[in-house]
């Protein structure tokens, strides 16, 4: 998406991300970006919490207009209610290790059956 | 550790480079994917205020299929195509499930925790900007760098072209 934000802002369309991912996107670099420090999933607010989805909507609009300088970040200033999804978003531990390469083998040799039969 | 704090002696942002590539490791894959990183930034400033532009909006979530149940996870990511659908009405919901996000710990069950349709015609109502363009956007997350820029970002930039948008949010699950 980041991609796309710099193909349209590089054709005269001024644009704002709203996202999660502040490492990926800020390293490929966008004019303007309203970080969301929720687990992925949810960067316009809490499900339900229609007020706080309007304000960072707000928020990704105001920067369209104020900001005059690319690479312009700006956090949201509200917070999830625990940490706990920064340990469990993809997780890998000594429980899940052999599932984990399990999982693998099986995801390649379907991507691998999809190639042969697309 | 107490899920209410956090250890003060890591860093609390979430890296999502580091956490996919330590990942697909475990699963076995053997060269970790290259992020785009780019020194230039591209900008452009509003040609307009606010109050005059339409605002076009992207979405990484796929139109849902009626065959497809909104809550099965193929567990693989589907490589989709872009997408404009009507904004008027406001789709019921999207289909998020082949995307990479949060599983265990949210939901999108919520359209506008995802996707501004609803919030940017209030904001419209609200006479902040002029209009929500005509069709919102799809924009599938693709592994290939060189499709995204070649395919998936010059058929976004025809549609709003055809729907004459002023000015784009993007938002990725």
């Amino acid at each position: 998406m980041s991609l796309v934000a710099r193909f349209l802002e590089s054709n005269n369309i001024p644009t704002v991300i709203i996202g999660s991912a502040k490492d990926i996107v800020e390293q490929c670099g966008v004019p303007r970006f309203i970080f969301s420090d929720f687990p992925l999933g949810n960067p316009v607010g809490i499900p339900y919490n229609t007020n706080m989805q309007i304000e960072i909507t707000k928020m990704a609009l105001t920067l369209l207009e104020k900001a005059k300088y690319p690479r312009t970040s700006i956090q949201t200033p509200f917070t999830w209610h625990n940490h706990e999804w920064r340990e469990t978003y993809m997780e890998v531990n000594e429980s899940n290790r052999e599932l984990l390469a399990r999982a693998g083998e099986i995801r390649r040799a379907r991507q691998t059956k999809r190639k042969y039969t697309n | 550790m107490n899920q209410n704090q956090y250890n003060p002696a890591f860093r609390l942002a979430v890296s999502y480079i580091d956490k996919s590539r330590d990942f697909y490791a475990a699963q076995g894959y053997k060269i970790p994917y290259r992020w785009a990183i780019n020194d230039q930034v591209p900008f452009q400033k509003l040609t307009k205020p606010l109050s005059e532009s339409n605002v076009g909006l992207v979405t990484t979530a796929s139109l849902p299929d009626p065959e497809i149940s909104l809550n099965f996870d193929p567990g693989i990511l589907q490589i989709g195509s872009t997408y404009k659908f009507s904004s008027s009405p406001t789709p019921k919901a999207l289909y998020t499930m082949d995307r990479s996000w949060h599983k265990k710990a949210t939901h999108t069950n919520d359209l506008g925790s995802f996707f501004p349709l609803d919030h940017l015609k209030l904001l419209a109502e609200q006479k902040i900007i002029k209009s929500v363009s005509n069709h919102f956007y799809g924009a599938p997350t693709d592994f290939s760098q060189r499709k995204t820029n070649e395919t998936i970002a010059t058929e976004i930039l025809s549609y709003m072209k055809k729907d004459n948008v002023d000015v784009a949010i993007l938002v990725p699950l």
